[in-house]
């Protein structure tokens, strides 16, 4: 999230599109309901299924899964056409007026430098004009026709209301409601705020939805403002803090990467990362990688980590491909390439797609370790649950280990939520049995390691010997000492330019502006800087209160970064420092420096006149409605089909679905064509569960205890299907059986003129815990990930179904 | 008379005189009620501050849990709530963390390292000192023989890809820096969390 929780409340309209927060997160979506109560905020909800949130809303529209390009990109066209976007905000904060290079283009479905033969774009010419002194060319009347707002223009161009509902199935009046209540907020005074979630990633172009809105929202002047903003709703109650800590394949801490082959010394490897400002006078902070990187070496290495050995760059695994994502990894332990699969409270057999797939990589294992509080379907993949799970145990060679854990109740530590707050929790109690914390088990499989090393030798040990590891207690580091060296602390006396000390040698820093590139700072995550400093542990800050009531609550945990609660507040405010919102300031220029409720994007005493772009991580200080080489499918977003999809794709039939997506030959060819799999299908949560494990718990597993899909009435009826009658749901992967919930909230789209029936499968089910087994969604979902991050594609799918014989009791 | 809630629990559980409750305006059938309940259970309890497992709503609890700390006194939690003081959620949960208790001390919480062999048509229970043993043997072996210090270019490459993990996002960040340390210092590149899933 750009914005917080709280700050929902400061919106004028409120899209949900690509979530479902009443039933996800519900107790966020109360602020849906303040600022419907408090500000008059009218809520849009566009999602296949009349969902509890759209239940609230003051316009609902249906939307064939898988077309939210189609429809955002209508949008944008209706606010170009009409002339409702804010301009003085979109000339001086976007890069609208940037010219592109004349060697760009888009030809029926495909941007320039396309190869068919690898699926990949060669992007360079999916860039600006520079002058000689190496600054982006800007026409700052819009005149110029390769100007990046011109370029957008003519690429939605296509996206008239009327393909808009050829595509999407949305009856056309509903359409253009929406497009008007979106421009309403073109007003200075006026914000948007979106609400999106897995709705969106959990496509093919899974990104460029969210670039899409991400767009509007700069046309409109939403981003940075109170009640604006685009505001992912995350999943796991730290799925934040696990992104932000790098535990992903190609990912470091704080967001900095893992270096490729082709980045051979650490040289080539900075050279990538420190942008030089591609506009006058721009921060572009990533030109601080080198303290960020430097520091990190030093907090895993310590003193191993030297300017002679460049900060142990070596030590680093390299990435000979862009991703080792999840379906890569199930690709090649399928494959037999893989020995070894360490689950931590995870669950892939349930959560990842084509479970038939997953099962039966697992098997190919020599060794499955699952770490969790709970019992989970993946432990046990070997064993025969009946149809819900066939196996023949003495086939399966595969070594498992089940490591009971600690749950939340039981350990201390900090999460980060949605809004990138880090809030500290602490233990209540000690967990049941022999059951441990991960932090003990972890440092008990690396000390078991490191002395075997030490005994035997063996690959490449150095690392692992020279992991820096300083903790009281060695076997179960305390979390506050992990926070601390996360934080980062001075390795000497830091001076400054007149050689007074400012910070002293092993004392906690206060801010990441203190990190350096020599050596003498260390940081295991530099985004973290300020989160527990000398005056202890801001993470745990207690202080609700909440300046002019207006959502922010600055002294409540600790937010990422340096305590910013809105990203990107300069753009609250015009070019001269005023707030767009005079009612609901966040900061503002009183004629000496910046001041507000929230932390400034930069120095607060950077003068207006100075034409700092808010934008403080892109090189030209500015936002991006043309996306340079950042994404995989091209600069601006275009209407792909899903993988599988019941329609030909009208916009260009050639190319229907994304060109740059990476699709694994068996995962193709496990693909079904519509004649076969006449329905789309989609997949979400219950408000009753989260995931797989809920299910463990009696009182959830009370309130929805049983496998079911949804119907629409329409389909229920062609195909004899009654209301708690059983069914079975096939797709080309594999088939569930279980009850039919016979629903009005899914009605037929008319696509292209044609029905289209949606059949909805909630996801929670499987074989263990309290409630009744089950198959579970992924069964069905096919193993096609989005181009730019392999976020599997869940939310559109073909599936068949057919009226069936319960199991016999 | 502007009494805290918490406050409140502590003066109606500790016997609170009739004619005080009065005087918080519960009049004659609040102090026959308030007579005829037990000592509130969660008075002799201990309060917990912590943060709802599920969604990265992140809202704030309160965990209460017999036991006062006491080195051999084993805490058991017996009651668990939406922290009032919270600016998110104000002290409402959502039906997933309503049912926290129940996962909590859920019949299928794992209290022992299982290990199953190879074939073999069940689990059996081990010691930790053999599954952390093995497991480390295991890695040690696979890593040996498969890792890759130099890619055919020549260049230092010191990557591990036959042995991979997800780390839990329901974890702390403590916990997922440590795991992050670990995973890398082997050269584990098939690493991933549920931000996708
Ligand atoms: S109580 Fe519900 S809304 Fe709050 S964090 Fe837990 S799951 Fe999310």
């Amino acid at each position: 999230m750009t914005n917080t929780w709280q700050d929902i409340k400061n919106a004028n309209l409120v899209v949900v599109m690509g979530g479902n927060a009443a039933e996800a997160h519900p107790c966020g979506f109360k602020w849906v309901i303040e600022a419907k109560i408090e500000n008059s905020a009218k809520l849009v909800v566009i999602d296949p299924r009349f969902t509890r949130t759209a239940s609230v809303a003051d316009k609902y529209a249906p939307i064939r899964p898988g077309t939210d390009i189609a429809f955002l990109s209508g949008v944008i066209r209706y606010l170009l056409a009409n002339d409702r976007i804010q301009h003085e905000y979109v000339r001086a904060y976007t890069n609208a007026g940037m010219i592109v290079k004349e060697e760009f283009g888009f030809v029926d479905g495909l941007f320039s430098g396309y190869n068919e033969d690898t699926h990949s774009y060669d992007k360079s010419s999916w860039e600006y004009e520079f002058d000689e002194q190496g600054f982006a060319k800007v026409d700052e009347t819009w005149q110029h026709p390769r100007c990046v707002i011109n370029l957008l223009r003519k690429h939605v161009d296509r996206y008239t209301p009327e393909m808009v509902t050829r595509i999407c199935g949305t009856p056309i009046e509903k359409y253009m409601e929406i497009c008007e209540l979106f421009a309403s907020t073109s007003a200075p005074d006026k914000a948007m705020t979106s609400l999106f979630a897995l709705g969106w990633t959990q496509h093919s172009v899974g990104a460029q939805n969210i670039r899409s809105m991400a767009m509007i929202q700069l046309l409109l002047g939403n981003i940075g403002v109170a009640g604006g903003g685009m505001n992912a709703l995350r999943g796991h109650s730290n799925i934040q803090g696990l992104t932000d800590v790098g535990l992903l394949s190609n990912a470091m801490p704080g967001y900095l990467t893992l270096p490729y082959d082709r980045e051979d010394t650490f040289e080539t490897y900075m050279s990538t990362k420190q942008f030089k400002p591609l506009r006058p006078g721009q921060i572009s902070y990533w030109q601080n990688y080198r303290k960020f990187m430097v520091s990190f070496q030093k907090a895993i290495y310590g003193d191993a980590a030297t300017a002679e050995n460049n900060w142990a760059y070596d030590w680093l695994p390299k990435l000979d491909v862009p991703l080792y994502d999840i379906i890569r990894a199930f690709e090649m332990m399928d494959k037999g390439e893989m020995t070894g699969y360490i689950c931590q409270g995870f669950n892939p057999l349930q959560a990842f797609p084509d479970r038939g797939k997953i099962r039966r990589s697992l098997g190919k294992l020599k060794y499955l370790i699952t770490m969790d509080p709970l019992d989970t379907e993946t432990s046990r993949f070997w064993e025969d649950f009946g149809p819900q799970n066939p196996s023949k145990p003495e086939d399966i060679q595969t070594e498992v280990f089940q490591l009971p854990t600690t749950c939340f109740a039981e350990e201390n530590g900090s999460l980060v939520n949605s809004a990138r707050w880090l809030q500290w929790h602490w233990k209540a109690a000690e967990a049941p049995g022999m059951a441990k914390s991960d932090i003990w088990i972890m440092s008990g499989i690396f000390h078991r390691m490191r002395e075997m090393y030490r005994k035997e030798g063996g690959a490449f040990p150095d690392p692992l010997l020279h992991l820096s590891w300083n903790y009281t207690d060695p076997h179960d580091p305390d979390p506050e000492e992990l926070s601390k060296d996360m934080n980062g602390r001075a390795l000497v006396d830091l001076k400054d330019a007149s050689g007074a000390v400012t910070v002293h040698a092993g004392k906690l820093l206060d801010g990441f502006a203190q990190l350096r590139d020599d050596g003498t700072t260390a940081s295991g995550c530099w985004i973290f800087t300020g989160s527990f400093t000398e005056k202890g542990n801001q993470m745990a800050r207690r202080d609700a209160s909440d300046p002019r009531e207006q959502g922010i609550a600055p002294n409540w945990a600790w937010a990422w970064p340096a305590n910013r609660r809105i990203l990107y507040n300069r753009a609250s405010a015009d070019p001269a420092g005023k707030a767009w919102n005079p009612g609901k300031p966040v900061i503002e220029w009183n004629g000496t420096q910046w001041t507000g409720i929230d932390v400034p994007d930069y120095t607060p005493t950077t003068k207006p006149s100075d034409s700092v772009g808010p934008f403080i991580m892109n090189a030209e200080g500015l936002g991006r409605l043309f996306a340079r080489d950042q994404m995989a499918e091209g600069p601006f977003p275009e209407h792909y089909e899903p993988f599988e999809s019941p329609s030909e794709n009208i916009l260009h039939p050639k190319v229907k679905s994304n060109p740059a997506a990476r699709v694994f030959a068996d995962d193709r060819a496990a693909m079904g064509k519509v004649a076969d799999f006449p329905y789309v299908a989609t997949t979400y949560r219950l408000t009753e569960h989260f995931h797989f494990w809920t299910k463990h718990a009696l009182i959830n597993a009370i309130l929805q205890p049983e496998e079911f899909i949804e119907i629409g009435e329409v389909l229920a009826k062609q195909k004899g299907i009654v209301q708690g009658g059983w069914v079975k749901v096939s797709s080309k992967r594999g088939w569930v059986t279980c009850k039919a919930y016979v629903t009005k909230r899914i009605k037929p789209l008319i696509v292209d003129g044609k029905p289209t029936h949606v059949i909805g499968v909630p996801l929670h089910w499987g074989f263990t815990g309290q409630a009744r087994k089950g198959f579970g969604a992924n069964t069905l979902t096919p193993s096609v990930g989005d181009a730019n991050t392999q976020t599997p594609e869940f939310k559109a799918f073909l599936v068949n179904i057919e009226r069936a014989t319960g199991p016999a009791v | 008379m502007q009494l805290s809630r918490r406050g409140f629990i502590k003066l109606t559980g500790a016997g609170l005189a009739a004619s005080s409750l009065g005087a918080l305006g519960f009049g004659p059938a609040g102090e026959a009620m308030a007579a005829a309940v037990r000592p509130f259970k969660l008075v002799a309890a201990t309060e917990t501050r912590n943060t709802c497992t599920y969604c990265s709503v992140a809202c704030g609890i309160l965990i209460y849990s017999m036991g006062d700390r006491a080195k051999n006194a084993r805490s058991n939690i017996i009651h668990i709530e939406g922290d009032p003081d919270h600016p998110v959620n104000r002290g409402t949960l959502c039906p997933k963390g309503a049912g926290l208790l129940d996962v909590v001390h859920a019949p299928t919480r794992l209290k022992t390292p299982r290990y199953r062999a190879p074939g073999a048509s069940e689990f059996k229970e081990v010691s930790w000192e053999f599954a952390l043993g093995r497991i480390a043997r295991l890695m040690k072996d696979d890593r040996d023989k498969n890792f890759i210090d130099k890619n055919k270019a020549g260049t230092t490459v010191n990557r591990w890809t036959t042995t991979g993990m997800l780390a839990a996002s329901a974890s702390s960040s403590e916990t997922a820096y440590l795991t992050w340390k670990v995973a890398r210092s082997l050269g584990m590149v098939v690493f991933d969390n549920q931000a996708r899933v």
